[in-house]
């Protein structure tokens, strides 16, 4: 009677802590064995050779001068909603709203600078635009918020429709002062250059990256080191230890909420005054979402979300920039790009536990016999 | 008892959790017809152990057999196969189904709960139990809904029966009524396996002690040839003193004055009502009832973390200043200048942050501190190295997450924070429940300390044992109403559980 085979073949243990090299030989490996997989399925699926893809995906964005500045400002960009949304998240609380807290923060900007242009001198205009869309984001944003601090409402769906509306006021004010057009809005005083920002040495994006740069260290100063950020995080770990030692959860959720539609306001100030002097209904680019995962495989930390999207901004780039130049669908490069993130985030499992063969064991104990 | 084939033996049990030996090279047998009271303090691996033989876990090394057949224990159906069945602390039932569907859920077959029913009363009927096969579990009490889980065990056919901790939330009376139950199935030959750190329940119950300590197999022997004194000793490791202390309240004065005390929940439950009584400075003030008897509204209420539907608490300053309580929340509690500290039954969901480390779990009382908008973090560091010091916490270090922690150690942790800020009332839930003994003195010392420094105790308690030789007063709460307020010296346990069961106890009697 062999009963031995009926042992399950492993089973799963939790690690104890990690030493931080051996968790980025992980995450490492697990990229690499990403790269081999996407090159098996390119072969396969289309018999081009992986290794060529993956050269023009590197050549897609860093290719030339010109495509290392779009991919920085990429970045940038993704990063400043990323950083909105994360103290939100370190609470717990899913603002997906991000898309539209953008959106109103744009429109915002656009309607100052359309009507305010005559009477203002540049300087305090593009001061009056930062402020507006932050003051618009930060609506966007706290009412949701309020709305879940008083009564407990769903934060994630009401965000969630708040990025409808935000779009379709886009579309209405599109709709109504262009009738006649496409669709579009054109740039905004593309003669006097009234409330664009100013090109620092000669670059148009420049000062976005640093803005956003300083942004990072500040949400990260903020979450880890101020007394707001400690309670932002107690209120997410547990609202009962928070209420607990007094604090005021409302208080926390609404103000958090606030700042959290604040710096989407200002992302969509940079859009509109940094970037493209114009605002449509994409304007944000489903940023609002991809910040979700940029924020989350950086585990809510600043710093780490820089990495994390650049990780998914040369990611996408690299996927179009395939899918035109092997004449691909452009499907294809999304396949490659889910591939990759799906071993990145299962890598994660293999930091937090370990799988143990059950034969070792057995082994030893034969042995002993 | 030596000639019987054991029903279960386990052989050089081993298992780990990452660097954790929980259990190591453990034997155990055991037999039919025995009441096994399988002991050992926290962390000591009981229910690691039992877990394996009722397939939650599997052993890394050693081998099980049940009745001389070597067997593999892969899932709890494996377990039920071969009759082993495992009564947790928690228990598993569904609230809004009856207890007769909820014993036939997940079993194979047609559902025929007319038959399912009988069968249920039959095995009532034979070992002593009070189930209504009708009943939801939501209408149950705690004591009902473990009996429920019982039957569920032994209408699956289970003769191997393993209760985890199963006195841990009964009054005495229920207390009794198990172990009588259980004694009928120890006499009916069923095998019985029961996890405990009660002493005096291993020895009013158990036919044989089996000890573990830090995983390792101690000994076991017949109950009838030793005593608390040398199990305890086993389990520790070292010899202990299993006296509390109770010096004489010094200079008692009142501190706290509830009146007229009424409560009610969000569905508009009644949880106090019209409760009265005042705890002194220096004194121990012991709370006695079944568990949800309003114990926790009332230290919740006199927190500012419960509404209050009417009454009054008034605190009182050593100059006789009286500042009303009610209305305020904790943190303007603390700006009046009241210090108060609190304890909660629920350590990790509500006094710390399981994810935090124990610096950050000392910020917790203190962040606010200082004008700057950032944190100080020194302070909280060095609090939390004081405490690990003096209450001898054992954690790798300050900042582990103390969810890391050993149960036992958490509540140093909390309590160490609790009274360092020199508190004037002390209120604590359920201070020592899952504590093993070592911990549990640690704790009652700490509260004795406070005592003796002039703070106003309030100390809700489960065991009633521990009561009596601790409280200086003990209050019995039953459904919600003062029962009784009676001298803690010289109280006897059968009047104190009385009164928790029935307003004012056995004063009709």
């Amino acid at each position: 009677m062999n009963k031995k085979t009926r042992v399950p073949l492993f089973h799963i243990a939790k690690r104890s802590t990690l030493p931080w090299y051996h968790a980025w030989a992980i995450r490492g490996g697990a990229l690499i064995l990403a790269l081999l997989v996407c090159a098996g399925v390119t072969a396969i699926l289309t018999g081009e050779n992986a290794f060529l893809l993956y050269v023009t995906m590197v050549k897609g964005s860093f290719g030339s001068v010109r495509k290392i500045w779009v991919l920085l400002q990429n970045i940038a960009m993704l990063l400043c909603v990323s950083l909105a949304v994360t103290p939100a998240f370190r609470m717990r609380c899913w603002n997906l709203g991000g898309e539209g807290q953008v959106l109103v923060g744009g429109l915002a900007s656009v309607l100052v600078m359309t009507f305010l242009s005559p009477y203002l001198p540049n300087g305090l205009l593009i001061l009056v635009m930062l402020l507006a869309s932050i003051l618009a984001g930060a609506v966007w944003a706290g009412i949701p918020a309020i709305f879940k601090a008083q009564w407990n409402t769903n934060e994630t769906l009401f965000t969630l429709m708040m990025n409808y509306v935000a779009m379709q006021l886009v579309a209405f004010y599109i709709a109504y002062r262009f009738p006649k057009g496409t669709g579009t809005m054109g740039v905004v005083n593309g003669d006097t250059r009234a409330g664009w920002l100013p090109y620092l040495l000669g670059q148009q994006y420049l000062l976005n990256i640093l803005i956003v740069a300083l942004l990072t260290g500040l949400v990260y100063a903020y979450l880890r080191y101020s007394k707001h950020g400690y309670e932002i995080a107690v209120v997410g770990e547990s609202e009962r230890t928070a209420r607990y030692v007094g604090i005021n959860v409302k208080r926390v959720i609404i103000r958090t909420m606030l700042l959290s539609g604040a710096i989407c306001g200002l992302a969509g100030f940079l859009l509109v005054s940094g970037t493209d002097h114009s605002l449509s209904t994409t304007s944000a680019g489903g940023r609002g979402f991809t910040a979700v995962m940029v924020s989350w495989l950086a585990k809510f930390n600043p710093i780490w979300m820089i990495f994390t999207s650049f990780l998914l901004v040369f990611l996408g780039k690299g996927a179009s920039e395939i899918a035109s130049q092997f004449r691909l669908n452009e499907s294809f490069g999304d396949i490659l790009t889910g591939i990759i993130l799906f071993f990145i985030i299962g890598s994660e499992f293999f930091i937090q536990y370990k799988i143990l063969l059950t034969r070792s064991a057995e082994k030893e104990e034969k042995d002993h016999v | 008892m030596d000639n019987k084939t054991p029903a279960v033996t386990m052989r050089n049990i081993t298992k780990r959790f990452g660097p954790v030996l929980a259990n190591d090279k453990v034997w155990l047998n055991i037999y039919r017809g025995e009441i096994l009271a399988l002991l050992g303090e926290n962390g000591s691996g009981k229910t690691t152990l039992m877990n394996m033989l009722s397939g939650i876990y599997f052993p890394d090394e050693g081998e099980i057999q049940v009745d001389g057949r070597e067997v593999v224990i892969r899932s709890p159906k494996d377990a039920f196969d071969l009759g082993i069945g495992m009564i947790h602390q928690h228990f598993k039932l569904v609230d809004v189904l009856t207890a007769a569907e909820n014993i036939v859920l997940g079993l194979p077959g047609k559902l025929d709960l007319k038959a399912a029913s009988e069968k249920i009363r039959a095995i009532c009927a034979a070992y002593g139990f009070e189930v209504d096969p009708a009943q939801k579990i939501y209408n149950m009490s705690v004591s009902q809904k473990q009996t429920v889980e019982i039957v569920k065990v032994l209408y699956r056919g289970a003769d191997i029966l393993i209760l985890d901790e199963p006195t841990a939330v009964l009054t005495p009376q229920e207390t009794d009524k198990l172990f009588a139950v259980l004694r009928n199935m120890r006499d009916d030959g069923k095998a019985i396996v029961i996890i405990t750190h009660k002493m005096h329940e291993v020895e009013a119950l158990s036919d044989r002690v089996a000890v573990l300590r830090h995983g390792q197999f101690i000994g076991d022997m017949p109950t009838k040839t030793t005593n608390a004194q040398e199990m305890t000793n086993m389990m520790v490791g070292h010899p202990v003193v299993l006296n509390i202390d109770r010096p004489e309240p010094k200079d008692p004065k009142p501190r706290v004055e509830v009146k007229g005390l009424t409560v009610r929940d969000i569905e508009g439950t009644l949880k106090l009502d019209d409760v009265s009584f005042t705890a002194n400075s220096g004194e121990i003030l012991g709370i006695a009832g079944i568990s949800g008897s309003g114990q926790k509204e009332l230290l919740e209420a006199i927190a500012g973390l419960q509404p209050v539907e009417g009454g009054s608490i008034s605190y009182i300053d050593d100059d006789g200043t009286r500042e009303e309580l009610i209305g305020k929340d904790p943190l303007s509690i603390q700006e009046m200048g009241v210090s108060l500290s609190f304890v909660p039954e629920d350590r990790l969901g509500m006094g710390l942050v399981g994810n935090m480390d124990l610096s950050d779990n000392m910020m917790l009382r203190s962040f606010r501190r200082g004008r700057s908008v950032f944190t100080d973090r020194k302070t909280p560091h060095k609090l939390a190295e004081t405490v690990v010091r003096d209450l001898d916490v054992s954690t790798p270090s300050v900042s582990t997450p103390v969810r890391r922690l050993s149960g036992g150690n958490v509540q140093k942790v909390l309590v160490g924070r609790e009274i360092a800020s020199a508190p004037t009332v002390l209120l604590t839930a359920y201070a020592v429940r899952g504590l093993d003994i070592n911990s549990s003195y640690t704790i009652y010392d700490l509260i004795n300390r406070q005592k003796a420094a002039g703070v106003a105790v309030i100390y809700v308690g489960e065991d009633l044992d521990v009561l009596l030789e601790l409280a200086d007063r003990i209050l019995v709460l039953c459904g919600g109403k003062v029962s009784g307020i009676v001298p803690g010296r010289g109280a006897k346990k059968r009047d104190v559980g009385l009164m928790m069961t029935k307003l004012g106890g056995g004063a009709h009697e």
